[in-house]
């Protein structure tokens, strides 16, 4: 049992963790709805969901529970299948249209 | 910069080292197995998935137009609102204590498989099985229709 705090919530409060995780999301957001490129639109999704799992390590170490570790460690997994599936879709409709624009895909727009 | 970057390839750089930041943030925080763990998957698996499938569909021209004016201000406007508020809901939590019973063996590896593998041990087997799914329907998605050519 130790009675000496020896992380970095002795150094840095956890609010300077919530703040920048809130601002690397907002940062993702922006370039979601910015561009028109929809890899750059992939790549701002991934910037979010590490927001968050910044986050989220820094409230499981500050509680000393291991559940919020294990997780990120889930949702990584579930990122990378995602970058999979997303990019593979990517490749088909730009076989198909041959461009990645996002304004291009309004088919069903009435 | 990885939003405001006009070369595809120069957000993707960008991106990288966004994941670096974030892998010293995890170090600084005691996380050692996650920090080892994003550097691995994030920036050997996913961006190298990224900057391939740009440079098979030969995208490293910046040949964007751009949103209309309209739209982009209403983004800035939209996540800058966005920002402010997360920002304001947590100022206030600049005094909070800290909990007594911290240890410094909370993020290893091996305290983290022991988690890991005893309540989480369903849906650690079932995360393969998403997998073997999204690999399916990645090949899937990129077989080029012989049927219509031959038809």
């Amino acid at each position: 049992m130790l009675n000496v705090v020896l992380n970095i919530f002795s150094v840095v409060s956890i609010q300077s963790y919530i703040i920048l995780s809130a601002v690397l999301f907002s940062i993702g957001v922006l370039g979601v709805l910015f561009r028109r490129n929809a890899i750059i639109i992939f790549m701002s999704v991934e910037m979010m969901l590490n927001a968050v799992n910044l986050l989220l390590v820094a409230f499981s170490v500050y509680h000393n529970d291991a559940n919020g570790q294990v997780f990120v460690f889930f949702v990584m997994a579930v990122a990378a299948a995602e970058v999979a599936v997303g990019l593979a879709i990517l490749v088909t409709i730009f076989r198909n249209l041959h461009s990645i624009d996002i304004d291009e895909l309004k088919n069903l727009k009435w | 910069m990885t939003v405001f970057s006009r070369n595809p390839v120069h957000s993707i750089l960008y991106l990288v080292i966004f994941f670096f930041a974030i892998t010293g943030h995890y170090l600084l925080l005691n996380a050692q197995f996650l920090a080892m763990v994003n550097l691995i998957v994030y920036v050997g698996a996913i961006m190298v998935l990224f900057l391939s499938t740009i440079m098979l569909m030969n995208l490293n021209q910046e040949t964007e137009q751009h949103k209309p004016a309209l739209a982009r201000i209403g983004a800035v406007i939209a996540s800058g609102l966005l920002m402010l508020v997360l920002v304001a809901v947590f100022k206030r939590a600049d005094n909070m204590p800290l909990p007594p019973d911290q240890s410094p063996m909370l993020s290893t590896v091996k305290n983290l498989g022991a988690v890991l593998l005893d309540q989480y041990l369903f849906p650690f087997e079932f995360s393969s099985v998403l997998f073997l799914s999204s690999m399916i329907g990645a090949v899937l998605l990129s077989k080029k229709e012989k049927a219509a050519e031959a038809r």
